[in-house]
């Protein structure tokens, strides 16, 4: 069964195509990255398939469930996760706080309202558990807005991994990172389990080529070319819309 | 939170504080007279007013302007239920209650999914239209003159609350009660989804929250608990008219949370202190209050834009 | 049949009042997002100067100028000194433009007293006229042709004019205005002296109808967001056509069901947001 399988999505806006005619598939734990030039098109795919935005036609499934018109936190139920390309965070919470929401989604315990949330111990050993496991801990009290971009981004992806997704949509990951924050960004995607899909938006060729197994270009909203790393590479068309 | 970590410095001064301050509440009715009793009563009245209403502005991010809605409707409520003979307080606070939640239900429904300016003019104008529907239909509400002769009620244990100072006390009681249970509610995890709706809705989806609902329910919380402040208003005064509904309280309300703080539990409450000082203060120098009390707040909005203790926020 | 008629021209004329004030207030809110909570203000300091000039100098023409002079004036100084910092800040400016609320109303009751009063009609649109055997207010009548070609001259203005095609553009996307290299600080206060403007025209052409009396500015105010909910925030065609509605209805409402004269005012808003949050020429926000 496909993780994502969209039949030609397309999306206007007055008279601006950004999405056109999109026919996607993507396989449970495929490693695929979305490529493409700047106004391509790559966010409003994903907020497409996340719900953020609705298709002007076409359909959207994700594993096998026609999501065309669900609502975004319904499809976040069936597994899916995303990050976004402007860091999306809580800026004056804690850190501790802001991963608590991401386990709260976990147990979907958004409702409880007569007992504080710190009595809730297996919600708290959840959260100290994620902070630790991502070398965090120390910095549980430091305010989101406070953290520095790297680690913002570095939480982007953690908190999106909170809800233990079995799809995870990455909009460009180490878009303003440096090399060495980079690097690390990539190893941790790259360690990510293969119950996980993970659809990856990037700018930066280099990390694309290397976490991706199947890329997609996408140039003007359209595909206009799909295939492994090497044979992108080798596209001359790709070449020549990233040139001219 | 910077402003919880305030919070808890600001407690420790208040500490040392604590037993002339204790000393000044048990024993204010013997210390100063009927004028200043009352002006406490109607402190804490506003502060439960101004602290549900941060419920919404400073916990949530919605930033309602019609929030004198469910103050009104309470205290209609209560008018009528004392001019119809059922003078017990309780059963006008658990009607203020309902009454407030309903109409927040109804409100909400149409006010909630409008972003920001919209959703102002939407709750503006929804009590609004309470405030026109009570100022017109005189044979219920009286009109302009509104509803007077509105006594004190009565809360059994033979106890009369006719004296002011008993009054206060049983104000003391409604506040403290109201407090505790509102510090539940802000640091329940509905609490925290409130917090983390203000901060990111679109983080808040991602994660797989509902959060229209989330807000509905905030919305229809935070009506349920100005319902008490619109009881207890209207049993201290005697007197209910459409001013109860009216824009000026809305705002008002809003300014208390300006000068307090809406970020922490008792900012509302400073700030509910520090206007019904204001007003009084004002009033009695000049008839030119009105005036008066527009030029302070342009002053201060002009001068504090993020609020004195700056914990105005609201995130998308 | 006469009296459907004559109610009509009523409606309409009331309609044609609402469409000055609403008018104004949605460019203002449609252009800039300020919710100007003083927009009733305009139309009572205007009203009680035009009335004082009135009486001075007997000059219907006079009052007019007067009062739209002193409105604009007001909205020059509220945008340029203090609403011009807080640009997309709601709040503050709404608890802003409520100070300017206090003080303007207080000033005027301080000045003019707490009577109400109305404008005497101008001279030469006093009484009727009979039109196929029906009797006709002149004054009413006029009402009604100012209002279509104020609605005119502003659909002009906003479709032909450069300036209207930039507040047009600027209503839909702020950003590419602000790219554009137009002075934006210069349309902003001229969009705002305009919402100003027909505010204030509003309460000295309303004065022999409406009248003017301390809340009045509450009322006024409370009337344009009505009009402004049900006809589409920030677009003109929404507040002709909700001012249009809203004067018919709440005009036959008060004919024929008196005591309930609130509600028929109000249901359509309640159902506008039931199923149309947006209005019905509005666009939701992006």
């Amino acid at each position: 069964m496909e993780a994502i399988k969209t039949e030609a999505l397309s999306r206007y806006f007055g008279g601006l195509t950004a999405t056109n005619g999109v026919s996607l598939e993507i396989a449970e734990g495929d490693r695929r990255a979305i490529i493409g030039p700047n106004g391509a098109g790559k966010t409003t795919l994903f907020n497409l398939i996340s719900g953020f935005l609705f298709p002007s036609s076409g359909r959207i499934h994700l594993f096998g469930i026609d999501v065309t018109t669900t609502p975004i936190h319904k499809r976040i139920g069936l597994g899916l996760s995303r990050t976004f390309q402007v860091t999306n965070l809580f800026p004056n919470l804690t850190l501790f706080d802001a991963i608590l929401l991401g386990v709260q989604a976990l147990n979907h315990a958004w409702l409880c309202f007569y007992r504080p949330i710190k009595s809730f111990q297996g919600m708290m050993r959840q959260t100290e558990g994620f902070l630790k496991e991502w070398d965090l801990w120390e910095k549980k009290e430091i305010l989101i807005k406070n953290l520095s971009y790297g680690e913002q981004r570095m939480v982007e992806v953690i908190v999106a991994l909170a809800t233990r997704p079995r799809l995870l949509l990455l909009d460009e990951p180490t878009a303003g990172l440096s090399s060495a924050e980079t690097a690390l960004m990539v190893s941790i995607i790259k360690r990510l389990p293969r119950d996980i899909t993970i659809v990856l938006i990037e700018h930066d060729m280099d990390v694309a080529f290397e976490i991706a197994e199947q890329i997609t270009v996408l140039h003007f909203g359209a595909v206009i070319a799909e295939g492994t790393p090497e044979q992108i590479r080798g596209n001359p068309r790709v070449t020549e819309i990233y040139l001219g | 939170m910077k402003t919880e970590k305030y919070s808890r410095v600001v407690k420790s001064p208040l500490l040392f504080l604590g037993i002339p301050l204790l000393f000044l509440i048990l024993f204010l009715p013997s210390l100063v007279s009927n004028y200043y009793v009352g002006l406490a009563i109607q402190i804490l009245v506003m502060a439960i007013f101004a602290t549900s209403l941060n419920l919404l502005v400073g916990y949530t991010g919605l930033p309602s302007l019609g929030h004198a809605a469910y103050f009104g409707v309470a205290g209609y409520a209560a008018g009528f239920l004392y001019l119809a003979g059922m003078k017990n307080l309780w059963l006008m606070i658990i009607l203020g209650m309902g009454l407030g939640a309903i109409t927040a239900a109804i409100f909400g429904l149409l006010a909630i999914r409008a972003k920001g300016p919209y959703f102002l003019i939407i709750t503006l104008a929804l009590a609004q239209v309470l405030w026109a529907i009570a100022f017109k239909w005189r044979s219920l509400t009286g009109g302009d003159d509104g509803l007077p002769g509105i006594g004190r009620p009565e809360i059994g244990l033979g106890i009369n609350l006719k004296a002011d100072p008993h009054f206060y006390y049983l104000t003391w009681v409604i506040f403290l009660l109201f407090l505790l249970a509102f510090s539940i509610l802000i640091n329940s995890p509905f609490g925290h989804t409130l917090r983390g709706i203000r901060e990111s809705e679109s983080r808040m989806k991602a994660l797989g929250c509902n959060v229209w609902l989330y807000k509905y329910l905030a919305f229809i919380f935070a009506g349920s608990l100005a319902g008490i402040s619109g009881v207890l208003w209207v049993c201290y005064d005697g007197f209910v008219n459409p001013s109860n509904l009216g824009i000026n309280l809305s705002i008002t309300g809003l300014l208390m949370l300006i000068l307090g703080g809406g970020g922490s539990l008792y900012g509302p409450a400073l700030g509910a202190g520090i206007i019904v000082l204001l007003e009084n203060i004002v009033s009695g120098f000049t008839e030119r209050w009105s005036l008066c009390l527009g030029m302070i707040y342009i002053v201060v909005i002009m001068l504090f834009p993020e609020g004195i203790f700056s914990v105005m926020r609201r995130g998308r | 049949m006469a009296f459907w008629i004559l109610q009509t021209l009523n409606g309409l004329s009331f309609s044609m009042l609402l469409f000055l004030i609403a008018a104004g207030f949605t460019l203002i809110f449609g252009l800039m997002k300020i919710i100007n909570i003083a927009h009733g203000s305009f139309y009572l300091l205007s009203a009680y100067i035009g009335l004082t000039i009135l009486h001075a100098t007997g000059s219907f023409l006079l009052a007019l100028a007067a009062g739209s002079l002193a409105a604009v004036i007001l909205g020059i100084v509220m945008e340029s000194f203090f609403l011009r910092r807080f640009h997309m800040k709601d709040l503050q400016q709404v608890l802003l433009t409520f100070g300017f609320v206090l003080v303007i109303s207080d000033l005027c009751l301080w000045i003019w007293g707490g009577n109400p009063q109305t404008l005497p009609i101008p001279s030469g649109f006093e009484g009727s006229i009979w039109i196929a055997g029906m009797v006709f207010p002149i004054y009413r009548l006029l009402v009604i042709l100012l209002g279509v070609l104020f609605a005119i001259g502003l659909w002009i203005f906003q479709e032909k004019t450069k300036i209207g095609a930039i507040v047009r553009a600027g209503v839909d996307d702020e950003e590419m205005l602000r790219g554009s290299g137009i002075n934006i600080q210069m349309v902003f206060a001229a969009v705002f002296a305009l919402g100003a403007l027909l505010a204030g025209l509003g309460g000295i052409i309303g004065g022999p109808f409406v009248g003017v009396f301390p809340g009045v500015d509450i009322w006024i105010l409370l009337l344009a967001l009505v009009v402004v909910i049900i006809g589409g925030v920030g677009s003109l065609k929404g507040a002709f056509v909700g001012s249009l509605l809203v004067g018919l209805i709440d005009n036959f409402g008060k004919a024929l069901f008196p005591q309930f004269s609130l509600f028929t005012i109000f249901a359509p808003m309640a159902i506008i947001l039931a199923i149309r949050p947006s209005g019905i020429f509005g666009r939701l926000e992006k």
